[in-house]
């Protein structure tokens, strides 16, 4: 038998169990095999894809979707559509900015939209967490510039807000 | 030459999960919990500029390098091994296939027993790991979350008081625990109730995966059983639905299927067990898939007490160590596939013969 991807022999034959259509029988060669269990093991985009799709499919109009695909982070620039396309964010502030099109999706994923568990004794508000990318993006571009006193004043602005870090709503709550 | 000699030391020995004494470890060859974390002042790993990736490693680094108790951890930059050092990491299990086969700054830190180990700059800037032999869960829990408090001191995670830790996939958003066990079931495979057993996990938010799978599709005797969400319970509740809802119900069909085999026909067992073992032992080229093969038969015939003077613990090193990276590092050299077949087969006589296989049937 051989490899369903490519014409070497299919060596390794694996059932994926947890398929919704019921156990799916792959037959593969050393190479590919390998290739798709780690990438199974680290990324579960596969999931992201069908629960997007599901979501999609409720109720959203051709248009709607096309207006969200535009959409676009004002921090790290990602679009609806990139996020779509690869199942994974570009920064912490496309939680708070996507997040009324993010909530269908974890609905679907963990059936749940609330985090209850660990928290950090620290934690900058969404916010700062912004602030603190974008101030590293100019901080980088000053550099780049060779303006290194603009670069040494953004690192302290940088450290004011990572040390203050504690002063958010996280810790407000655990002192409460 | 290889580079970066010191490998060759490390693959001499191996790591502490491996050992095969933990509890129900005749089943549960390890336990496995990882934490995804992100800094608050970076953009998710998709995102960042080469300079962003260097400062996060940078910056990880000299944090981890003033922590207390982690003072003899090996620190790996992955960017700068070859690619053989890569794989020989990936077989470890101490990195991902993701972050061996990416591009730019990025690394991992390991404790000399191998249980920890964080990379930096995977999918997510952190993924903290602790590994156990057996099923150990509460410890590997208790590991992970101690490690993890200790960077939140000084790394400011990013977090959101409604959806938790933020990830760069969705589906790890909120712990970002993910909680693995990895079962050895030749007994449910072979009397092939397998798929049964899992089919009726799935309505349970836990993933089934086989994790290698040989000759035909009913022989792939590793599975591994992990928590599919992340988001809405606490940490301590998802540990729990793997390591005590789960995970022993796996464990008592594979007791009872092993069972059944020994009523059923023990002479049978005790045959194709052993040949199982003299085809490892006198082989003379041997392939990755076979010797795993018989190694998943042999590693059954010990824990059923037909073979003896076989330590199971030596039956999980020879899993990791007859594989393509570990045999070229015990080598010392770069080797082909057929001469890897031969490496093998020498590797595992020489740690094979003075098992006969010849356990008192009475």
């Amino acid at each position: 038998m051989k490899c369903q991807y490519c014409e070497k022999p299919a060596t390794f034959h694996i059932t994926e169990l947890t398929e919704p259509t019921g156990p799916q029988v792959m037959h593969l060669c050393e190479e590919h095999a390998r290739g798709f269990l780690q990438k199974e093991a680290s990324s579960p985009a596969a999931s992201i894809a069908g629960a997007l799709a599901k979501q999609l499919n409720l109720g959203q109009t051709k248009q709607e979707l096309a207006e969200l695909d535009q959409k676009e982070c004002p921090v790290c620039g990602i679009s609806f559509f990139e996020f779509r396309n690869t199942g994974r964010l570009g920064c912490p502030y496309d939680y708070t900015h996507f997040s009324s099109d993010l909530i269908p999706l974890l609905t679907s994923i963990h059936d749940a939209v609330e985090h209850t568990g660990k928290r950090p004794c620290r934690a900058a508000a969404a916010d700062s967490q912004a602030q603190m990318i974008q101030l590293r993006r100019e901080m980088e571009e000053a550099v780049e510039k060779e303006d290194y006193e603009r670069a040494s004043e953004i690192r302290d602005q940088l450290q004011i807000i990572e040390q203050s870090g504690g002063s958010d709503e996280t810790q407000q709550e655990d002192q409460a | 030459m290889i580079r970066d000699p010191d490998f060759s030391e490390l693959a001499q020995r191996s790591g502490e999960w491996l050992r095969g004494t933990g509890p129900e470890s005749d089943i549960v060859i390890s336990s496995r919990i990882r934490l995804a974390r992100n800094l608050a002042d970076f953009p998710f790993i998709r995102r960042c500029s080469d300079e962003d990736r260097i400062s996060i490693e940078r910056s990880v680094r000299a944090k981890m390098d003033s922590l207390e108790d982690w003072k003899d951890i090996r620190y790996i930059d992955i960017e700068q091994l070859s690619e053989i050092d890569r794989q020989f990491l990936v077989e470890r299990q101490l990195i991902s296939r993701e972050i061996a086969d990416a591009d730019g700054s990025r690394a991992v830190a390991v404790d000399p027993r191998e249980q920890y180990s964080v990379m930096i700059n995977e999918e997510d800037h952190l993924r903290i790991q602790v590994m156990c032999s057996g099923l150990d869960l509460k410890a590997a829990w208790e590991r992970v979350d101690e490690l993890d408090d200790k960077l939140e001191g000084s790394i400011l995670y990013a977090f959101h008081p409604q959806f938790g830790y933020l990830t760069a996939c969705p589906t790890n958003v909120g712990t970002g625990l993910r909680v693995s066990v990895m079962l050895h079931l030749p007994g449910l495979v072979i009397t092939r109730q397998i798929e049964k057993v899992f089919r009726s996990m799935q309505r349970i938010n836990v993933t089934v995966r086989g994790l290698y799978g040989e000759g035909s599709q009913y022989t792939g005797d590793f599975y591994q059983v992990s928590n599919q969400i992340t988001l809405g319970h606490r940490e301590e509740d998802l540990v729990s639905l793997v390591g005590e809802d789960v995970v022993p119900r796996i464990i008592e069909y594979e007791r009872k299927a092993r069972d059944f085999l020994i009523k059923q026909g023990k002479q049978d067992l005790h045959d194709d067990v052993s040949r199982a073992l003299g085809i490892l032992s006198t082989a003379k080229k041997i392939s990755s898939e076979e010797t795993m093969h018989y190694l998943s038969k042999v590693r059954m015939g010990v824990n059923l007490g037909l073979i003896d003077d076989l330590p199971v613990g030596t039956i999980n090193k020879l899993f990791i160590h007859t594989q393509p990276a570990h045999l070229q590092k015990l080598q010392g050299r770069l080797l082909g596939s057929s001469d890897r077949n031969v490496e093998r087969a020498t590797y595992l006589q020489r740690h094979l013969s003075g098992s006969c296989g010849d356990a008192d049937l009475n």
